[in-house]
């Protein structure tokens, strides 16, 4: 995982090294202010004659040189660790969109999108602070550890012994507390996503909680539910809560063992010690600088375990492969507008026992227009997304224009194939934005062509900015049926050689929908028609109608062939007529009145 | 060094500038409102902590006091002349001396851990406990909020109180006020210490402490600029991003990919631009403090010597009682060291606590806004009873479940009526907006008697959920009136009302739990068996038996394992087992295709029958067996009356059902 994020460091290596170096110079800094002022200086003053007043002024100015250079250094360090890590960030986050866009319909369908952007966002956010703290505090705070213990043991002999105590005491209450807070920690963070989700699920469902009048049921259920976090959450900080008095006591054991052993020390031993005020002076100072770096070290530690979380998001997107074998040799042209289905079986993971589309064999000739029909369930939409290639047959083969699709380039075969998706997206821009999305280089004529096409130039000039309206994020700010025509008109643009509708006039009256298929017929008639509708009225004309259940073909032909041959079409055909033929019945009263 | 280790919170760490906030502005009242619900919530635990706090903050300040005692004694003790040793005192002597002062402080320092470990784990039990009530302060009152308040809350709005405002305060419990409460403490009583010993010294502390503030009011205010325009590329660069991940499919489909990656690119750029700066800045601050610092250290060494040298006159307050020297010890500038850096650490955590609280008071602000908001108002009183329903209509109360109900009507003259519960449901020259002076209706009129069905059918933003809204009283009505079983519903208690109607949706709305919880959320009480029965009639024990684990299949986030169509027939079985006389569909089938609503019809007519039925829809073929048929448009009912007689009359209805009309 470390290596794999660590590729994306890139152009940014040198500036985390510099980090790294700017680190080393401060915290040796650091640890050599206490040296000299408590040996050379106090020392000094503790000499009641004799003192040199240019020694003091001497030393002082070298002190402040030290803290000036610390400055610097830290200043600098600061600087270069903000550009490291938000320039790692940068990368990360490119990575990873770069890598979604590599994603097949499969990949796509693995992630959600949602969790796509957290990861995207939050996630790196997460490595990124983690990052920045880790090059700066990483290497200062061991280096303080180690100079601070030298120092102190260089200068006050014995009065270090009380790192024997202070160290491994610290460092094993740490790791003791981490062990049993951390599980503690990831358990009531999960209990409280969910409780958190019971109060969206609870806002979003307001009406039925209100219509059924659960109020009191719903108060009830919450109040356990935050009463267990409540009690989860007390137990988890409470262990935590023992690092500060911990902490303390190393604190005061550092005071009150420099008190005694120093005065010892520098009153009995004087002699041979070599201790003097200075030096207790200094060794406090030193005690906080281990303390400190301590605590600065656990705190990594926990902020790492916590991002860790966050990369494993990261990796797993970053090491998914695209799983689409691409040809050796592709072809660049697509010859004409036919399809042809062989044996054609499709699953949407190999782990799925049963098959979503199975045993297909079709054959539609270049120009025609084909209507597909069928159930929610009975695989349509599945069936045409294997023309474009979102998804790669399981068994058998599709040929597009006479040749396999796995021996097209991905990028030719898909502009050559057209399709409108079921769930489709207008993204945030102009309407002409949107619409070049089709055809980058299109002309406003071209545009307008394909809109009129498409039904949609009038409801565009109805707007006071036409072509030019801003459309909101998702297309909310037009209606379903004019959503549906501007993405058709989308699709036309890119003039394919197929043109695929996967349930795109839904929300289009009946007289607009037909008049776009007309336009179809006359306008268009190389271009090979696959429209997928729930409407006979849709695809009744059409010259091959395509029957589909359970993921198979339960029928083909022609709308008269098929109201002998079908009985599912001839049940839908009567389901959505029925009525229309019968309305002379006489009114029956009407006494709701 | 009374920085606490805490775990760093979930939601977003190192966002906030660590200099000033963008807005300094204190909410003094929402902060005494706090403060109060804490001793009001704790009334014992929070002033012991507050006790526990002070001691040990006073503990933490008296160590200097030892030290130059003991640093005295020392100097005193032993001295160099002219590089050589001689001792002045022996051990045996000043250990007299020094072991009844350390131990003093060991004894000031027994306490002062008893009342660290005692503080601290009170604050986990306060910080936790006042957080979940909080909670469930905000949770209650929010169940007795109107429909109005959801309708017009973004629901992530609503959420961020329970996520984000919540987290604000938990830092400022948790840790904000503590650690204000020790820090300022401390900083208080070094500064008196220190004003003790020497004057001239405290004087360069102070100067070094206003330089510190000057520094991070410029670091911080230009890392404060530079966050916020980093926020602003963050809200960019995540609304790019989401858009494109759900549009990705469409991408791939029309080969954009390269065209997003340069979007993206730019976006992502512009991010890296804003966050380095505003982190720079951020990061610079930490180390030209400490350094500030380091350099004051050096200061008050260098001053303390020269002035000890040069045996100048020390003005103190001890010299000022006459209890001290007017001339500085080794042992004052001993002291003086490390007060300093208490001195300056503590004022930089009181500062930098700052921005928390600010944000705190923000957070709490709103939570306290959500917490007042005025509840539901419900003035009815008249209850809905299980009731038992003689052969000559008499009614009377029973506590035993009949399956027959009645409305128990006290009068102002003290009387009681009982009416049997029929489903008769009137309105009568409705009016009604959503918001002033926006009419959604107008003198809408409909009829309804027990065991009929009525449909409205017009185009989104007709009225048609909006009549619907007003029947269970989701919003009241501005003008007109309605009547269920003769009675006006203001008279009716909200409760009863909204118990003696069931409702399914457009949007279905499933909660967390088993498909059995969720069809007894209809009725508590409800038995297996009646869970199954009610399911078979809405025509969803089918699939339900097929998951699976049945029944007991747990369903999350909002049933997303199961398809739309079968989360609707969960939420009619769920109606269907709460047994009402009235139904309201709203668009209860739209999701599910023509061929299984065949099937799924079988079951709603026979859920529907016998019952006062109101049925919204966007597919005709679902509302022609309806008594009655209103169409609506923009707020009117511009026809109504069976299907035939609309299909005949070829009005609206005819040019929409014919399909010649588009509905959106």
């Amino acid at each position: 995982m470390i290596k794999r994020l660590s590729k994306c460091i890139r152009e940014y290596k040198g500036l985390s090294i510099a980090t790294l170096l700017f680190m080393v110079g401060e915290a040796a800094i650091e640890c050599i202010i206490p040296y000299i002022t408590g040996k050379r200086l106090i020392n000094a003053i503790q000499q009641s004659t004799g003192v040199d007043m240019h020694y003091i002024i001497k030393i002082g100015i070298i002190l402040a040189l030290m803290a000036l250079v610390s400055l610097l250094c830290g200043g600098f360090a600061g600087l270069t660790a903000a550009k490291a890590g938000s320039g790692f960030a940068k990368n990360l986050r490119r990575d990873l969109f770069e890598k979604v866009q590599t994603f097949t319909f499969h990949n796509i369908d693995k992630f959600s999108s949602s969790s796509l952007v957290t990861r995207i966002t939050t996630d790196v956010t997460n490595v990124q602070m983690s990052y920045m703290m880790l090059i700066r505090i990483a290497v200062r705070s061991p280096l303080m550890l180690i100079f601070s213990v030298g120092m102190a043991a260089y200068m006050g002999g014995w009065l270090a012994a009380t790192f024997v105590v202070v160290i491994p005491l610290l460092v094993v209450s740490f790791l003791l507390i981490f062990r049993k807070a951390m599980p503690a920690f990831r358990r009531v963070f999960k209990k409280y996503d969910r409780l958190n989700e019971s109060i969206e699920e609870n806002v979003r469902g307001m009406r039925v909680v209100k219509g059924f009048s659960r109020e009191d049921y719903e108060k009830e259920k919450f109040g356990k539910a935050a009463d267990s976090i409540c009690e989860d959450f007390t137990k988890a900080e409470r262990i935590v809560a023992w690092n500060t008095p911990i902490m303390n006591f190393c604190m005061y054991f550092n005071m009150v063992f420099v008190l005694l052993m120093g005065s010892m020390l520098a009153i009995r031993y004087a002699g041979t010690s070599g201790v003097q005020v200075g030096q207790l002076s200094a060794m406090l100072q030193y005690g906080m600088q281990v303390l400190m770096s301590l605590m600065m070290l656990s705190m990594i530690f926990v902020m790492i375990t916590i991002s860790a979380e966050s990369a494993k998001r990261i990796c797993e997107v970053l090491d998914e492969q695209p799983d689409m074998p691409v040809s050796e040799k592709p072809l660049t042209e697509v010859a004409d507008g036919s399809v042809d289905f062989r044996g054609v079986s499709f699953k949407y993971s190999a782990e799925a026992q049963a098959f979503a589309i199975s045993g297909i064999d079709l054959h539609i000739p270049s120009g025609a227009t084909v209507g597909i029909i069928g159930g929610t369930g009975s695989s349509k939409s599945t069936l045409v997304q294997l023309i474009p290639r979102l998804y790669d047959a399981t068994e058998g083969t599709v040929s597009v224009g006479g040749a396999d699709v796995k021996n097209y380039d991905v990028t030719v075969l898909r502009d050559a194939v057209a399709m409108v998706l079921q769930k489709n997206l207008l993204f945030s821009g102009t309407i002409k934005e949107n619409l070049r999305w089709g055809n980058e280089n299109a002309t406003d004529e071209e545009l307008v062509e394909a809109c009129r096409l498409a039904q949609a130039d009038d409801f565009i000039n109805s707007f006071p900015d036409g072509y030019d309206t801003h459309i909101e994020q998702g297309g909310t700010n037009v209606s379903g049926g004019q959503k549906q025509r501007l993405c058709i008109a989308r699709a036309l643009l890119k003039k394919p050689k197929i043109l695929i509708l996967d349930d795109s006039t839904s929300a289009v009256d009946t007289k607009t929908d037909a008049m776009i298929r007309a336009g179809f017929r006359s306008f268009i008639p190389e271009t090979t028609k696959i429209i997928i509708a729930q409407r006979i009225a849709s695809v009744q004309d059409a010259d091959i109608i395509v029957v589909m259940e359970n993921g198979r073909i339960a029928a083909v032909g022609r709308h008269e062939e098929l109201l002998e041959t079908s009985e599912i079409y001839r049940e839908v055909y009567e389901e959505q007529t029925h009525g229309k033929e019968d309305d002379d019945n006489e009114p029956q009263n009407d006494d709701a009145e | 060094m009374n920085r606490r280790m805490t775990m760093p919170s979930k939601s977003g760490s190192g966002r906030m500038p660590a200099g000033r906030a963008p807005k300094r502005k204190m909410n003094f009242k929402v902060l005494g409102r706090v403060v109060k619900l804490l001793f009001k919530y704790y009334p014992r635990m929070v002033p012991i902590s507050v006790v526990c706090i002070l001691f040990s903050a006073i503990t933490a300040t008296i160590p200097a006091i030892f030290l130059e005692r003991v640093s005295t004694v020392i100097a005193n003790c032993v001295r160099y002349e002219n590089g050589a040793l001689v001792w002045v005192e022996d051990w045996a002597t000043a250990r007299a001396t020094i072991f009844p002062q350390v131990f003093t402080l060991i004894g000031f320092y027994v306490i002062a851990l008893i009342a660290v470990a005692l503080e601290t784990q009170l604050a986990a039990y306060i910080t936790q406990g006042f957080l979940s009530k909080m909670r469930k302060s905000m949770f209650n009152g929010m169940q007795n909020l109107p429909i109005r308040f959801f309708d017009t809350n973004k629901h992530g709005d609503i959420m961020s109180h329970y996520t984000n405002d919540i987290d604000t305060l938990r830092q400022l419990i948790g840790q904000s006020l503590p650690t204000l409460i020790r820090a300022g403490t401390i900083v208080v009583s070094v500064f008196f210490i220190m004003l003790w010993y020497s004057a001239w010294l405290t004087l360069i502390v102070v100067a070094g402490v206003l330089l510190m503030f000057l520094v991070s009011g410029k670091l911080g205010g230009g890392s404060a600029r530079f966050f916020i325009r980093m926020q602003k590329s963050v809200g960019a660069e995540e609304g790019y991003v989401q858009e494109i991940m759900n549009g990705q499919k469409v991408v791939k489909v029309f080969n954009h990919e390269g065209e997003a990656m340069e979007d993206f690119d730019r976006i992502n750029n512009e991010l890296y631009e804003n966050t380095y700066r505003a982190h720079g800045y951020a990061n610079m601050l930490a180390p030209i403090i400490m350094n500030i610092g380091n350099l004051l250290y050096v200061i008050i060494v260098m001053i303390g010597c020269l002035l000890l040298v040069g045996g100048a006159y020390n003005p103190s307050v001890g010299v000022l009682f006459g209890k001290a020297d007017p001339v500085i010890g080794v042992g004052i500038v001993v002291a003086f060291l490390s007060m300093t850096r208490q001195f300056t650490g503590n004022i930089n955590q009181v500062t930098q606590q700052i921005n928390s609280v600010v944000m705190a008071m923000a957070g709490a602000d709103r939570i306290f806004t959500l917490v007042d908001q005025k509840p539901e108002a419900d003035n009815g009183y008249v209850t809905l009873v299980n009731a038992e329903i003689a052969a000559d209509g008499t009614v009377t109360e029973t506590d035993r479940h009949t399956g027959r109900w009645a409305w128990k009507h006290p009068h102002e003259n003290g009387t009681l009526t009982y009416t049997e519960l029929k489903g008769d449901v009137r309105l009568t020259n409705v009016d009604f907006a959503y918001e002033e002076g926006k009419p959604v209706l107008h003198d809408v009129s409909v009829f309804a008697e027990p065991g009929q069905k009525v449909a409205f059918v017009g185009a989104t933003g007709a009225g048609k959920t909006t009549i619907t809204n007003l029947i269970n009283r989701f919003y009241d009505i501005a003008d007109g009136k309605i009547r269920y079983d003769g009675i006006n519903i203001n008279k009716i208690k909200k409760s009863d009302l909204r118990r003696s109607l069931g409702i399914v949706l457009q949007e279905t709305n499933l909660f967390t739990g088993t498909v059995m919880d969720n069809i007894r959320y209809g009725k508590l009480d409800a038995t297996d068996g009646e869970c199954v029965a009610a399911a078979k009639l809405a025509g969803a024990d089918d699939f339900i038996t097929r998951l699976p684990k049945g029944y007991d299949t747990e369903l999350t986030n909002n049933g997303a394992n199961l398809s739309q169509g079968q989360r609707q027939l969960i939420a009619i079985a769920r109606a269907a087992v709460a047994d009402p006389p009235v139904m309201i569909l709203d668009e209860a089938t739209s999701s599910i295709d023509t061929r299984t609503e065949a099937i799924v019809q079988k079951g709603m007519d026979a859920l529907m029958k016998g019952r006062t039925v109101f049925v919204i829809a966007h597919r005709l073929s679902t509302v022609r067996n309806s008594d009655v048929i209103m169409v609506l448009d923009h707020g009117r009912i511009i026809e109504r009356g069976n299907h035939e007689k609309l299909i005949a009359e070829k009005g609206q209805y005819y040019q929409l059902y014919t399909g010649a009309f588009e509905l959106e």
